[in-house]
């Protein structure tokens, strides 16, 4: 069985572990940046970018600290701009919203931006799009590269104009004088020149409560090509002479390879059949002769047996976690838990089960790969580009100038699509055959071979005075994964910890990461701990809560929910919060149980803070949409497996919430303008389980600490 | 074998027993009808057969020959979109937007047979369409929209 690594990416790196920089990615010399780019142009750089580029005799206007963001906007002769970052479209709408940003302070309309993303060729090195780091990052780099970009625009036409620079300003694309008797659009401006500058880290940017384009509901950037099926995802692609490929799979994981008769397969006219070690595949001009030749193979296949199923994947993670300690094993302590316990007038010993659970994003992957002249190119969808060059330059053994990898917008991510499986296999098919090759994943695939939210146990025990007071807190994290392992209450006494353990499936990032599974142990145990001592959940938190904003999620949550209302009988109520990735949210749940212990949860309130909303609809989309996946992995989501195979592989199995699902959801968004603008799209799925699971304690008393805590849709 | 899709005749020849799906997307290049399970249980690849909504994915070919097919492309008449793209543009619905072709197509089926489903309906007709964002309050705000109006 292939060693199933924690360490080894899909795991979302942390920061400390991202590839370092050491080495510039970009393969493009100032020359041929020009080129592409072409004549009269204003480029901004980061400062990482000017140092990659330095041996080319330039002007550096000021120098700045380098930053770890590249990020690239350049303005033509007709004064079109084009924005170039690593970041990537999966539905999030950044595509939108950093256009925004830049459209903010170059004072141009958003159309007349262009963002060409997650293009390894085209755009600076980026780690990927993950961790809800878009609109902090990212967009607070765009912010400064726009801002500098209209600074300098501003002292190139003092200059023309022999003005000072403060009775200029820039308006709808032009410069003009506080009399409006001289103006001038960017592209005349910067016509002839090839001016380069690098990112100011203290140029003066917009502030929020000015702002006049971002912090509006612009709709989403090309809108119009998704509703008329005009888009085309990768898995939509077709290039001349393109080959339909298909991978013959393992009957189960770690099941090794013996023999591949493919004589019958090769027989088909037009296939090619691509035999490498253990890697069979096969080529076809249409796909049903593609499947038609999988199915003639005749493999012999062995080992991959007697592994463990979910039935019990509990016992298994906990008894294989101290084998399999790592460098990510982090604990951190305070103070002294045996002292907290004898001060407490309660304790609490919990146990939460957590399920792997599978990202589904509707488009599986898929990936476009053609050779030409030793150069691969591979279209394909994933978060990390750049990641998925890395890979096949392992996979190929090519140098880095020789693969480009590029990511049109695509069918969703969710943390599922951080690795490059489909793209190596397409590479090695079109290589074999000489010919493009496109290689679709089934759902079945999707299923089996991408990566798991892992599953996992935690160990809680915590102690309580009776005046609401935690005096300790032992937070042990079994697989789940450390994201939002450490409580944001206050506690003397503490120890959190995550243990590594051998995981029987392949596991990576996923919406939240470990956050979806530490802070529903977290906020359960808080609701255990406040019923304990009869004291009202919410004024529990605040009592041991520091963080402001947390408050005043929690409180706008309440308040909009009503939660110190009354209550129809056989209803319960349930609330949740926390904060995580620059968010800060709270969910109120109301559920009813009936006769029958069918559980229904009526009603979701969630407040969600992240610093200045840059759009609101789609920040509230994000906010619903991650409340209804949320439900998913609350209430059913599951994987089921045995002897190294995936029971419910397919969505007729496998279930995800669907519109009759969907409760009344209000959503109340706090815009901060007054802070930093972060991202939106993770911390916004943590809150719905446990609000549901206090929901259901507080209408039968009884505590559901497994998630999917219904997966038959009854209390037991 | 005869297929009429979105009003054009095409014949080919090609094996019957194959899926609509597949024959849309790879023969005629109609790839706005998208590939999510293949089992119809996501209903991406929703088209319409004489007007109601049908999986193709589970759709051999040959059950529809001589029936009018419409696609995602089908909709848009003369540059002008059908008022139930219109609706989903005016609601700035998806995310993703990969499960939008079949979300449109089965709301179209929908709201030709019911021109004003109550919410209770729309989320009957709508319940065998997967939009893993989650977008669906907006899509049901979209149909209604269309309802109404």
């Amino acid at each position: 069985m292939k060693k199933l690594n924690h360490l080894a990416h899909p795991f979302e790196p942390k920061m400390e572990e991202l590839p370092s920089r050491q080495q510039y990615h970009f393969s493009i010399d100032r020359r041929r940046f020009f080129k592409l780019t072409g004549g009269g142009l204003i480029v901004v750089f980061s400062m990482s970018d000017l140092i990659s580029i330095a041996e080319k005799s330039y002007s550096v206007t000021s120098s700045y600290p380098p930053s770890e963001i590249a990020a690239w906007l350049h303005i033509d002769k007709d004064g079109a701009v084009t924005v170039y970052t690593g970041k990537v479209e999966v539905g999030q709408n950044i595509r939108t919203s950093l256009s925004q940003i830049v459209a903010e302070e170059l004072m141009v309309p958003v159309s007349s931006i262009t963002m060409l993303m997650g293009d390894t060729d085209l755009v600076p090195w980026d780690a990927g799009t993950f961790g809800s780091r878009t609109t902090p990052q990212m967009g607070s780099q765009l912010r400064k590269a726009a801002a500098t970009a209209r600074i300098a625009m501003i002292e190139m036409a003092a200059k023309k104009w022999d003005m000072s620079t403060t009775d200029l300003k820039a308006e709808n694309g032009m410069i003009v004088n506080s009399t409006r008797t001289r103006k001038v659009g960017y592209g005349e401006l910067t016509r002839g020149q090839q001016l380069i500058m690098s990112i100011s880290d203290n140029v003066p940017v917009i502030a929020a409560k000015d702002w006049k384009i971002a912090g509006t509901s612009v709709p989403k950037v090309n809108e119009r090509a998704f509703i008329t099926g005009k888009h085309v995802y990768v898995s939509d692609m077709k290039l001349d002479g393109m080959l339909y490929g298909k991978v013959l799979r393992a009957p189960s994981f770690g099941a090794k390879l013996i023999d591949a008769d493919v004589t019958k397969a090769r027989g088909i006219p037009g296939v090619v059949v691509v035999k490498e070690a253990n890697f069979v595949g096969v080529a076809a001009p249409d796909l049903p002769t593609a499947r038609k030749a999988l199915l003639v193979i005749e493999a012999k296949w062995e080992g991959g047996t007697n592994q463990p199923s979910n039935k019990n994947i509990f016992d298994y993670l906990v008894k294989s976690a101290s084998l399999e300690g790592s460098g990510r094993n982090s604990v951190s302590t305070r103070g002294d838990l045996e002292t907290g316990l004898a001060e407490a007038d309660f304790k609490l010993s919990k146990s939460y089960n957590i399920n792997y659970i599978a990202h589904v994003p509707l488009e599986p992957r898929a990936a476009v790969a053609a050779w030409v002249d030793g150069k691969l190119t591979v279209w394909t969808g994933t978060q990390r580009p750049f990641g998925v060059q890395e890979e096949l330059i392992e996979a190929f053994r090519v140098n880095k100038e020789n693969v480009r990898v590029i990511m049109p917008d695509t069918g969703s991510g969710y943390g599922g699509k951080h690795s490059g499986e489909a793209a190596i296999e397409a590479a090695r098919l079109a290589r074999g055959a000489r010919k493009p090759v496109k290689v679709v994943w089934t759902r079945e695939e999707e299923f089996t071979w991408a990566y798991f939210r892992p599953g996992g146990v935690i160990d809680v025990n915590a102690g309580v005075k009776k005046d609401g007071t935690i005096t300790t807190w032992r937070f042990n994290n079994y697989n789940s994964g450390d994201a939002g392992l450490d409580t944001n209450y206050k506690v003397a006494n503490k120890q959190v910890r995550y243990l590594p353990c051998h995981t029987p499936l392949r596991q990576g990032s996923y919406r939240g990461l470990a956050a979806t599974a530490n802070v529903f142990a977290r906020e359960c145990t808080m609701t255990d701990l406040a019923r304990l001592i009869n004291m009202d959940q919410l004024a529990f938190r605040v009592k041991n809560l520091e963080d402001d904003r947390l408050i005043a999620v929690l409180q706008a949550a309440a308040k909009a929910f009503g939660w110190s209302g009354t209550k129809t009988a056989g209803h319960g109520f349930g609330i949740a919060g926390g904060f995580e990735k620059g968010g800060h949210l709270a969910t109120c749940a109301e559920v009813t149980v009936n006769s029958d212990k069918e559980v229904k949860v009526v009603r979701v309130t969630q407040a969600f803070e992240c610093g200045a909303i840059v759009n609101p609809h789609h920040l509230e989309n994000q906010v619903i949409g991650s409340i209804i996946q949320g439900l998913g992995g609350a209430l059913f989501e599951a994987v089921e497996f045995a002897d190294g195979k995936i029971i419910n592989s397919g969505l007729s199995s496998y279930r995800v919430p669907r519109f009759s699902d969907v409760p009344k959801i209000d959503v109340i968004l706090i815009n901060r303008k007054d802070l930093p603008s972060s991202g939106a799209g993770e911390a916004s799925i943590m809150g719905i389980a446990p609000a549901i699971r206090n929901a259901i304690l507080d209408a039968t008393n009884i505590a559901l600490n497994t998630l999917p805590m219904l997966p038959n849709g009854v209390l037991a | 074998m005869i297929l009429y899709v979105n009003a054009v005749k095409h014949d080919l020849s090609v094996d019957p027993d194959l899926e609509l799906l597949t024959v849309l997307r790879n023969n005629l290049g109609l790839t706005g009808t998208k590939y999510g399970c293949g089992e119809g249980a996501c209903g991406a690849c929703t088209v319409l057969i004489n007007g109601h909504a049908t999986r193709s994915c589970i759709t051999s070919i040959g059950s529809v020959g001589g029936k009018a097919i419409t696609t995602i492309e089908g909709l848009e008449k003369n540059g002008s979109l059908h008022k139930i793209q219109m609706a989903f543009l005016a609601i700035d619905a998806f995310q993703c937007s990969f499960c939008a072709s079949g979300m449109i197509m089965s709301a179209v089926s929908l709201l030709d047979s019911n021109p004003v489903p109550s919410e209770d309906a729309i989320i009957k007709a709508m319940n065998g369409n997967i939009c893993r964002c989650g977008t669906y309050p907006y899509i049901v705000k979209a149909i209604h929209s269309v309802s109404k109006s």
